[in-house]
């Protein structure tokens, strides 16, 4: 999978949710639209950024891949 | 003429409830209050004859054929403008009436031909039939039509002609353009035998403003409007209902056939969601279902480079499993996957996702949903809970309101704008949020209240800022909202589109609509008392397309604007099938009825029915395909009518992934752009040769019969069937019903659809269940779907996609009228005489500082590729801003819009390209190859089809 397209997908979902005041609960609408929409590889290929370092994740797209 | 099997009544059913007693020849008889009496006479078994009247159109009373006799009144007066009345008596027959009658015959005779053997109209002629029952052979007052010879015949339109010697100018067509489709094309020039039928301004038919729906020429009585299949194929002697394989609308028609072959499609009027009425895809562009082009045997090859080989069906059903299997085994069960498709039936996408979950093992199914109304999908269910429209088609005339976002239905669903527009000139308020000036915004008697011209990508600045005038003008719904909906989230909604930031005056900037217009807009909405939001692709295809759709739902819940008649969300389905494929459970995470594959209850229940174990995670959405293929992770694609290479964006990229692939399977009707890249060709079939049924944009569920067999000799179904069989897995059905019964047993909104019960109702709106058996027509009733609505923060975020100094332009993309979709179909009727390119519209002040005028070839680039087309200088584009069709191959459109996306559903973002725009001096090489292949393929198998 091409990690900046999914790099930019999750930043776009987090972004959305980003509006939620409390940060905790921003995190986990993240996680839980990668659970229920990100096919197994996808959200294995995100994680494994997020382990090389995360790069070109925002705070909240971060927040919410650390949680799968 | 009408269809073969129609029974015309006259005069329309009247509106009111209650009822009347008369006499009719001596004859007691109950109507309805407000039947004319030319109609009571019809609903009594009698018969009046009649020239100017018919039951699609008010009562004219033009002709003064319909004479009758009423006890205490004066004259003859006309029964179709004369209105029943209790203890009325009437006589239809008298002496006195037949020799009134006599004479008007003879007054028309003396103007028309009498070489009725000749006629194309001769047997289903209704002067011809009034002449014959009334006995009159000739006219005493001139020698029959002398004043009309050497009128001039307009063949212009490719599907009718005019003969204007033929016309008796009893203004059926004129009425019909006005009252049943709303064009008001056609009018009356002239006096006396001087009066001719004139389209436009005297314009051929082809030139004129007319539209080709085609309501005239059925409502002509005479031969003057004559389709020209009929006269070439001969007259029909069956008709089959069924339902318009076009956009969204799911017109019901019934298929006329002579000896298995379609010779004319005719509106039903039985139709809940046309109503009798048609468009010119549906009721004329069918010719392409026997064209030349149509492959009647399936293919194979080992490469993409390779010629194709012809094989047997058996041959090709084994190849592909052969290849399926191979793939799985080295590569892993989710190395495949498949696709279903909007154009065909419930029962065929259901089955191709059933085939990927059960006989393949994996959820890697996705549909052609996924690059247009995906957004809505998700939008909806989560705030109203529900993934679906909330209204029937004709909650619009109930509305006094209509707000119409990102939605063209003139050109997209020309038959519900005729509904819509009916509605608007009897007075509703119309809001339009367009970057363009389509044709609604000013037409006859129709203008906007407001049109509100955004810039693209900017819909959620303008949808937060009307909520901020709704909110903090004291214009909400509060009693509404907070008994329907969840409190907290209503509260925080109302705050946070309070902001400042999102003020009509903060958002001028940012969308570059004045801030009074959208004060004005929000103020007209919230007013109502009925508002009514209808919106199309312009929501969906943006980065932010779910929260545009969220944000219409909020606002919506805000005003109270849900759960009735005459208000609610309507997104415009632009396929025929689109919300039945989305409701089969066609995209990777969900079972039918929009079910989480994680849900282990849901889960149990389809493990137990198919006999198989199913994966619990979601599986790929198309462009995650295209990237798992580049990764080389996603090796075998099947996919049934959908043509990924030109419909879907950044073309190189898909042509890319598709060229990674060891096993890409196309089943479709025609060698499609897509085919070049399979190994794989299974031809498909058209709506017209197999069952089944559509579901439509209200959620209406109709059937498709079958007119005539499949070319290729199997059904998309059974094709689908075999594959699976072929893969080891067991999968029997002799008949689309018995699919549409486990659909039912397995989705509870579809538990009590039955094809017996829509033989008996003739359509179903979903849900259909034990609480509403004859099914939903409006949702949301007393209270929503998920319980209690939910409002969600519709921050806007702009778009990834701007304008620059390299890239200055943005280009939003669209359909025209005549063409559908990547014009796959229509490209093969002779539509082609409307369009027959693409073309790029551009504001005057944008083409003169390029030096580009009307016709120029234009090169048009992006920062993922780039194509040439000619170029239409246009007022109906906004500066900054340019506009195309991708109906055409050779346009490559799709070459420069990007991989961009909805964030929650991976909607394309056609809407938003950045681009630059030079004038050129020819197409590109590729482009000029498959412009002359196209040109080469131009044989319509059928005259005029």
């Amino acid at each position: 999978m091409n990690v900046e397209r999914l790099v930019a997908m999750v930043n776009d979902i987090a972004a959305f949710f980003a509006s939620e005041p409390d940060p905790d609960a921003a995190a986990e609408q993240v996680a839980y639209h990668l659970r229920k929409f990100w096919e197994p590889r996808m959200r294995i290929e995100i994680q494994r950024c997020l382990e090389r370092g995360g790069v070109g994740l925002s705070p909240l797209a971060r927040r919410g891949v650390e949680r799968l | 003429m009408y269809s073969i099997d129609h029974k015309d009544l006259g005069t329309p059913a009247p509106a009111s409830t209650g009822s009347v007693t008369l006499d009719i020849d001596g004859s007691t008889v109950t109507v309805p209050a407000g039947t004319s009496v030319m109609r009571a006479v019809a609903l009594a078994g009698g018969h009046i004859p009649k020239l100017c009247a018919t039951d699609t159109l008010k009562a004219f009373g033009s002709c003064r054929l319909c004479l009758v006799e009423i006890e205490g009144r004066k004259g003859f007066p006309a029964s179709c403008t004369t209105e029943v009345a209790a203890g009325m008596k009437v006589r239809t027959q008298s002496p006195r009436i037949q020799k009134l009658r006599r004479g008007v015959v003879e007054l028309y005779v003396s103007d028309h031909p009498l070489d009725c053997a000749e006629c194309p109209a001769n047997g289903h002629c209704e002067l011809q039939d009034a002449a014959a029952e009334l006995g009159v052979e000739g006219s005493r007052y001139a020698n029959g039509g002398a004043t009309q010879r050497g009128v001039k015949q307009d063949a212009s339109n490719p599907y009718f002609v005019f003969n204007p010697d033929l016309c008796i100018v009893c203004s059926r067509c004129v009425r019909a353009c006005d009252e049943v489709q709303g064009t008001l094309a056609l009018t009356i020039e002239g006096r006396g035998f001087g009066s001719r039928v004139s389209a436009s301004q005297h314009q051929p038919f082809l030139e004129s403003e007319c539209v080709s729906c085609g309501a005239c020429v059925e409502a002509c009585p005479t031969a003057a409007l004559t389709e020209k299949l009929p006269l070439a194929l001969g007259a029909p002697s069956e008709a089959v209902s069924t339902t318009c394989g076009y956009c969204g609308v799911g017109c019901s028609l019934k298929a006329e056939v002579k000896d298995k072959t379609v010779v004319r499609m005719v509106p039903n009027r039985a139709g809940t969601a046309n109503k009798g009425h048609a468009c010119v895809k549906g009721r004329f562009a069918f010719g392409y279902a026997t064209h030349a082009d149509r492959v009647r045997r399936p293919m194979i090859r080992k490469r993409i480079t390779d010629p194709w080989r012809e094989v047997s069906w058996e041959e090709a059903i084994n190849y592909t499993a052969a290849e399926f299997k191979r793939i799985q085994q080295k590569y892993g069960p989710n190395s495949v996957g498949g696709i279903t498709s909007s154009r065909c039936t419930n029962e065929e996408t259901f089955l191709v996702q059933k085939l990927v979950r059960a006989a393949l093992g994996t959820n890697n199914v996705d549909t052609c949903a996924r690059v247009c109304h995906s957004a809505t999908g998700y939008g909806l269910k989560h705030t109203l809970g529900e993934s679906a429209g909330t209204q029937a088609f004709t909650s619009v005339t109930k509305a006094d309101v209509v707000m119409l976002i990102g939605a063209n239905p003139t050109d997209g669903h020309p038959v519900f704008a005729s509904q819509l527009k009916r509605r608007l000139r009897q007075g509703a308020k119309l809001i339009v949020l367009d970057p363009r000036v389509i044709d609604l915004v000013r037409t006859p008697h129709i203008e906007a209240a407001a049109h509100l011209q955004l810039r693209p990508g900017t819909n959620v600045a303008v949808i937060n800022a009307l909520a901020h005038v709704v909110v903090t003008e004291g214009l909400a719904n509060d009693a509404y909202a907070e008994e329907r909906c969840e409190v907290d989230t209503y509260r925080k909604w109302k705050a946070f589109v309070s902001e400042a930031r999102n003020s009509p005056e903060a958002t001028e900037a940012i969308s570059g609509v004045p801030a009074a217009l959208v004060r004005k807009a929000a103020r007209i909405y919230a007013a109502g008392p009925n508002s009514a939001i209808y919106y199309g692709l312009g929501v969906t295809e943006h980065s932010q397309g779910t929260t545009m759709v969220m944000g219409i739902a909020n606002i919506a819940m805000a005003t109270g604007m849900l759960g009735r008649e005459g208000v609610g969300v309507s997104p415009l389905r632009g396929q025929n099938n689109v919300q039945g494929a989305c409701d089969m459970g066609s995209f990777p995470h969900e079972f039918s009825g929009y079910r989480h594959v994680s849900d282990a209850a849901t889960r149990s229940l389809f493990e137990g029915a198919w006999n198989a174990k199913l994966a619990s995670e979601p599986g790929l959405r198309i462009p995650n395909m295209f990237e798992a293929a580049l990764d080389g992770s996603f090796r075998a694609l099947y996919i049934q009518g959908e043509d990924f290479v030109q419909s879907d964006p950044n073309t190189n990229h898909v042509v890319a992934a598709l060229s990674a692939m060891e096993c890409v399977v196309v089943q479709d009707l025609f060698l499609i752009e897509t085919a070049r890249y399979a190994h794989v060709f299974l031809p498909g079939s058209t709506f017209l040769e197999k069952d089944g049924t559509f579901t439509n944009a209200e959620r209406r569920i109709s059937r498709v019969r079958k007119v005539m067999e499949p070319l290729a000799g199997l059904a998309d179904w059974e094709v689908t069937m075999q594959l699976a069989q072929a893969l080891g897995y067991e999968m029997h059905y002799s008949h689309p019903s018995e699919i549409m019964d486990e659909i039912a047993r397995l989705t509870p909104t579809f538990h009590g659809v039955t094809y017996e019960k829509l033989e008996r109702l003739g359509s179903i709106q979903w849900p259909c269940n034990d609480a509403a058996p004859d099914g939903t027509p409006t949702m949301h009733v007393g209270t929503f779907v998920r319980g209690k609505g939910k409002f969600y923060l519709t921050e806007y975020i702009a778009t990834s996609e701007r304008s620059t100094s390299r890239y200055p332009l943005l280009l939003t993309t669209g359909r025209v009228l005549y063409q559908y979709n990547v014009g796959t179909q229509t490209r093969r009727t002779s539509n082609l005489a409307w369009q027959s390119e693409d073309r790029l519209d551009i504001h005057p002040d944008d083409a003169e500082d390029r030096g580009i005028t009307d016709g120029d070839w234009v090169g048009v680039t992006s920062r993922t590729g780039d194509m040439v087309m000619r170029a239409v200088v246009s007022r109906r584009m906004t500066p900054g801003v340019v506009y195309t069709t991708f109906h055409f191959p050779e346009s490559g459109v799709n070459l420069v819009t990007t991989e961009n996306s909805d964030w929650a559903t991976n909607c394309p973002e056609y809407k938003v390209t950045a681009v630059e725009v030079v004038r050129v001096g020819q197409p590109e090489a590729w482009q000029a190859r498959i412009r002359a292949e196209r040109s080469a393929q131009r044989s319509p198998a059928l005259p005029s089809a």
